[in-house]
């Protein structure tokens, strides 16, 4: 293959030239990875990265979840001696932290990247090379941080670390420097699929789907990833800081250097809070999805929705000082902060209502996924009233760092994301695989799940209200915590019995034939309009969209756009705002190069852990491999006249 | 509704004196914030219980539209008719809202009022894993150092100056008002003034290391005969030591590991204050900072083997020949 | 299958998590038993400069560990080692952060030497300091010059800086050194 191969774009195969079969089996031959292991190691399609990323972000969940269980023995009674401290602050330290940055911020991740391609009705996800880089660096995050677990290396000083007990002095060991790498590396890869999804979103949308037609889903994952970018790189700052202090001995974090420990909550906060709203809103978009598939009408108040979650957006970067109310900070800043904590209800009560809205002027149709959606209510809704009396400086000045925020933060994130991904999982496992689940089984489970966690974080707001502080390894019987505690306990295993229903029902699914039809919900999104599962380039033709909801107003999809060639990948780049056709652009090869990159990456965040060095001589190699990685193997070259000619024949 | 709320709360804690928050409480600052939480709980209970009820109509009415073999209703006037409905929603949570905004301003406000005039200072050092208690004084000759048990006096507004030199504590009477963070390098107060006599449990609430879960203080209110009574003896070097067995454990002290680390008044050890003040030990309720009671036995237990109380608390295993230990402990005993 | 690969290698991770339970832990509770065995052990012996009475065992099982050097390093300041060493730099006692070692840099070394005292001002704190406690002491006065491994070093403290942290001390191979007169 010559370096620079000059391609005339005239006589070319396109996809309008086939018959269906015909291209199928052609564009299946240009887009299909090379076969064998090193086929799966190279890929880059956004389905196989996708699903990997949620395989691995479910095994995260299965294993903090089973660290929960043993936090909830420990706790189940007064003065139990099943953990030491040590293993305890190593325990609950790898549940908060495995859950939010290994679980939660992936899972959406990677539900985004599958569905968003799918829903906007293109080939593949922008920078799919990157997207399997990334997915590569948060697989050796999650495996180095399970494995400095297993050595007694688990970081011990919480999910929000604080230093001074994060710090060189008080956190021994290289446990806090796990910490911090993990985070690195979580970082470096939800950035990099923020990226690929703005770029998605924004230039690779079907023509005719304009801004005001896209899936909320779409929208939630568009506002989700602006606010990755804005968002990470105050954590990404905060955990260097860290690493530098402990590591090179520099004084960020020193008061007596003229450092300062309350940076650390500053910027750990400005991200952990809109972190929050980023595992948050992709479920709400899901679970407005769910809402509108079983009520079988275009979700009421779009507009509304939509403007709702950028609100949510924007008010989540405002209000992260309710963190630190009782930090010292002035009162009159607290009381600002009060109000915009309190503000932040608003947006997510109107997403609600416009829910209800829909469900009460729609045709319901009752099936498992819809329960889902009951579970977020009865949930999420105490999460977030919860979040309202949080919000008020005397209250929370009692309520903090007890019990009541443990519940708090449980009913958010378990009600308001857990509930709605399981819920998306019964809908779109048939896209995923071309099997259901099992829907009898998913009532059990959901019975479990919900009445579960009502009961185990109900428990927790009476602890919490009990006085029960956070964080503590065990309690004397004079503190008369042990019925609430014995009660949520056993109510927390059965949300434990639900997830291992969920495995149960997921394994058992996956033995059953490929038999899915297209679309077993009649939902309304592009997802639907092609085979469950996709073939590896999605769409034979790409799809032309001139609704919101394109499946019910042409349930064959027969509005097409053709064009494309199938001799080569390549995608449809339309224009941003009104989606239409701007360019054809050519799609990078399977490679081996993420890998790589990825490996080299581990390597040199892991040797940083122990050396500077590191960092100096990783930059080397990294380096090489970005060279080999962007290497331009093939180009399409237009001259400066073929161009002209085209701008003429446009014109 | 608080009624039932404490009922419910009694029977599932299963138990007559809970040590509990927002229920019992012994000082403005918990009294107000225990009454905004009141009004926080209730309506935010009805909210949630009329949210369900609205889920559980719209699924109903929706669902009988698919029995019924009906349609999605998507006419405009049924749109104009659920835009209402949306709108008032919103509506009421805005005014809801600010409702409660302004209660907690209110209460913020009242707050802030009680802070003023002091009228006593007190230093509390937090520790890894207790508290340093310095009672200041303008003769410099009247300060003295005690450690995990904080004595003040019945209606006084006492000004707590909160300092660190390890890591972030955060002080907590839950009984008596909200927390306070203590950060190091950074000076934090909090004002305090118990309007009950009798004794408070408090304790570290920020997460501080292995023993976080034991860092208890226990607060003691009394009358202000009697409290100055007590600072009057607390004020004194520690007793000489009377018999023959006080004398030897008294050297057993000063010249074994005790010594490296704590401080007793008046018997010639050096001033130290990584460890707690022992000078009157036996005035104090409990030992390891509140995690067991000051009794002979548990002071022994305690010094032999302090990590099978408190794993992992800076304390180290101290042993001496049965003769020392028995003659050291007589003199910690009559430490009053 | 890749996913098959997949769940059993999560499966596998998850039994691996589950073994976790039982794997070496800080010794936060040292058994009284064997700290009364080490103590006799350490106070019956005669020691003498440049022979080592105490098990060797120990010398590597304290210096592997990052939390009995920092623990190490908390002690040196709370029994005021640095009153007379200063923070490793040297005063009216050597410095402790150059390759010059009068009494050998083995562990037991300097176990020995907190235990028996020096001519010239160290004094003895046999009975005054538990027998683990000097086990970290030493280990950390090791770390100073960089003779215990790389991964377990203390870093800075949270005070004014007196001295490079110890993460980033060279390894100076120990001589032995005669002492200085004394001033």
């Amino acid at each position: 293959m010559s370096d620079v191969e000059r391609v005339h774009d005239l006589d070319v195969p396109r996809d309008a030239s086939f018959a269906p079969l015909e291209l199928a089996r052609r564009l299946q031959a240009t887009w299909q990875p090379p076969p064998g292991l090193m086929g799966w190691l190279c890929s880059i399609d956004h389905k196989s990265i996708g699903k990997r990323y949620m395989v691995t972000a479910f095994a995260h969940l299965l294993m903090a979840g089973l660290l929960a269980m043993v936090i909830r023995v420990q706790l189940a009674g007064s003065d139990m001696q099943l953990l030491d401290p040590d293993l305890y602050n190593q325990v609950f330290t790898m549940h908060g932290t495995v859950m939010m940055f290994l679980f939660a911020v992936p899972m959406v991740e990677g539900v985004m990247m599958y569905l968003v391609p799918l829903m906007v009705g293109t080939r593949i996800i922008a920078f799919p090379r990157l997207n399997a880089f990334s997915y590569w660096v948060y697989l050796s995050g999650g495996v180095m941080i399970w494995v400095a677990f297993f050595l007694n290396v688990g970081p011990d000083a919480g999910w929000f670390s604080y230093p001074p007990l994060a710090g060189p002095e008080y956190g021994a060991g290289k446990r806090s420097d796990i910490y911090a790498q993990m985070i690195t590396f979580t970082e470096v890869a939800a950035l990099a699929v923020a990226i690929e999804l703005i770029v998605t979103i924004l230039k690779l949308r079907a023509p005719g789907m304009t801004l005001m037609r896209m899936p909320l889903f779409v929208w939630a994952s568009l506002v989700t990833s602006f606010m990755i970018v804005f968002s990470m790189p105050s954590v990404v700052i905060a955990s260097t800081l860290l690493i530098l202090d402990r590591l090179i001995g520099t004084h960020f974090y020193n008061p007596a250097e003229g450092g300062d420990v309350m940076l650390w909550q500053h910027l750990f906060w400005y991200f952990a809070h809109p972190e929050v709203y980023i595992i948050f809103l992709p479920a709400v978009g899901l679970a407005s999805h769910i809402v509108e598939t079983f009520s079988r009408r275009p979700t009421f108040g779009y507009p509304a929705i939509v403007l709702a979650l950028i609100g949510n957006a924007l008010l989540s970067f405002g209000l992260w000082v309710h963190h630190m109310y009782a930090t010292g900070l002035p009162r009159l800043g607290n009381s600002f902060f009060a109000a915009s904590s309190m503000t932040i209800a608003i947006p997510t009560g109107i997403v609600v209502f416009c829910w209800l809205a829909t469900i009460a002027s729609g045709r319901l149709v009752f099936r498992t996924p819809m329960l889902w959606i009951i579970a977020f209510f009865v949930l999420f809704v105490i999460g977030g009233l919860s979040g309202v009396m949080l919000a008020s400086v005397p209250i929370d000045l009692q309520l903090t760092d007890t019990y009541f925020v443990t519940a708090h933060i449980h009913f958010v994130l378990v009600g308001g994301a857990v509930a709605p991904l399981i819920g998306a999982l019964y809908l779109w496992f048939p896209k995923m695989t071309g099997r259901m689940l099992d829907e009898r089984l998913g009532i059990v489970q959901w019975a479990l799940f919900v009445s579960g966690g009502f009961v185990s974080f109900g428990g927790m707001v009476l602890l919490g209200i009990s006085g029960m502080t956070r964080r503590v390894y065990t309690y004397p019987p004079s503190m008369q915590w042990d019925t609430l505690n014995l009660i949520t306990s056993l109510a927390g295993w059965a949300i434990g019995l639900s997830f291992l229903l969920l495995l149960v029902n997921i394994l058992w699914s996956l033995r059953a034939p490929v038999r899915a039809p297209a679309n077993p919900w009649t939902a309304s999104g592009l997802e639907w309009l092609t085979t469950s599962p996709p073939p590896i380039y999605n769409f034979p033709l790409i799809p032309h969209v001139s609704s919101r909801t394109p499946l019910w107003d042409d349930p064959s999809g027969s509005e097409v756009v053709t064009g494309l060639r199938v001799d080569q990948r390549e995608i449809l780049v339309t224009t941003t705002a009104e989606a239409e056709p701007d360019m054809r652009d050519p799609v990078p090869d399977p490679s081996l190069w993420p890998l790589i990159a990825a490996i080299v990456t581990t390597i040199v965040l892991m040797g940083s852990i122990f050396t500077p060095q590191a960092i100096v001589w990783g930059a080397l190699p990294f380096a090489a491999v970005l060279v080999a990685w962007l290497y331009p193997r093939k180009v399409l070259a237009a001259t400066p006249a073929e161009i002209d000619q085209a701008k003429e024949a446009r014109s | 509704m608080r009624l039932v709320a404490i009922t419910v709360l009694l029977v599932l804690g299963g138990c007559s004196r809970n040590p509990s928050v927002l229920l019992d409480h012994a000082g403005p600052h918990a009294a107000w914030t225990g009454w905004l939480f009141w009004v926080f709980f209730v309506v935010t209970a009805v909210v949630w219980t009329v949210v369900l009820a609205m889920l559980g109509l719209a699924l109903t009415r929706g669902h009988s539209r698919s029995r019924l073999g009906l349609p999605p209703e998507m006419t405009p006037a049924s749109d104009r008719r659920l835009g209402a409905w949306v709108a008032t929603g919103v509506a009421l949570s805005v005014l809801i809202l600010t409702g409660l905004v302004g209660a907690s301003y209110a209460v913020d406000r009242e707050l802030i009022g009680l802070d003023r005039n002091t009228s006593r200072s007190i230093e509390i050092t937090a520790r890894q894993w207790w508290w340093e208690i310095r009672y200041l004084d303008g003769d410099p000759n009247n300060q003295f150092t005690t450690a995990n048990e904080l004595h003040v006096a019945v209606g006084e507004r006492v000004k707590l100056s909160l300092k660190s030199n390890d890591v972030i504590h955060s002080l907590w009477l839950p009984n008596i008002a909200g927390k306070r963070d203590i950060i190091p390098g950074q000076e934090n107060s909090l004002v305090i003034r118990v309007d009950r006599a009798g004794t408070w449990n408090g304790r570290c609430s920020e997460f501080c290391g292995y023993q976080h879960a034991f860092m208890g203080l226990t607060l003691i209110a009394q009358p202000p005969d009697e409290f100055q009574a007590w600072l009057a003896t607390q004020r004194q070097p520690a007793p000489e030591p009377a018999g023959e067995e006080e004398k030897r454990g008294m050297q057993v002290f000063l010249t074994g590991p005790c010594a490296m680390c704590h401080n007793i008044r008046g018997s010639g050890t050096g001033y130290s204050s990584y460890a707690p003040d022992l000078t009157h030990l036996k005035s104090r309720s409990s030992i390891a900072a509140g995690a067991a009671p000051n009794t002979k036995g548990h002071l022994g237990g305690w010094i032999i083997d302090p990590h099978g109380l408190k794993p992992g608390v800076h304390m180290p295993v101290n042993l001496q020949n049965a003769g020392d230990f028995q003659a050291l402990l007589a003199y910690l005993e009559s430490l009053r | 299958m890749w996913w098959r690969t997949v769940m059993v290698v999560s499966c596998l991770v998850i039994v691996g998590a589950a073994l976790a339970f039982f794997r070496e832990e800080r010794s936060l509770r040292p058994t009284v038993a064997a700290e009364a065995m080490r103590r006799d052990a350490a106070t019956l012996s005669t020691l003498v400069a440049g022979q080592a009475a105490p098990p060797a065992a120990e010398n590597t099982r304290y210096e592997k560990s990052g939390y009995d050097l920092s623990e190490g390093k908390r002690l040196y300041r709370w029994f005021n080692c640095n009153g007379c060493h200063a923070n490793g730099g040297g005063d009216i006692g050597p410095a402790l952060m150059d390759d010059k070692w009068i009494y050998g840099a083995d562990a037991r070394n300097i176990y020995q030497t907190i235990v028996e005292g020096r001519p010239n001002g160290m004094p003895s704190f046999r009975n005054k300091i538990p027998e683990a406690q000097i086990w970290q002491i030493a280990g950390y006065v090791r770390s100073m010059s960089g003779l215990t491994p790389f991964y377990s070093r203390p870093s800075r403290n949270d005070d004014l800086q007196a001295a490079p942290p110890e993460t980033m001390a060279p390894r100076q191979p120990p001589k032995l050194v005669a002492p200085e007169p004394q001033r």
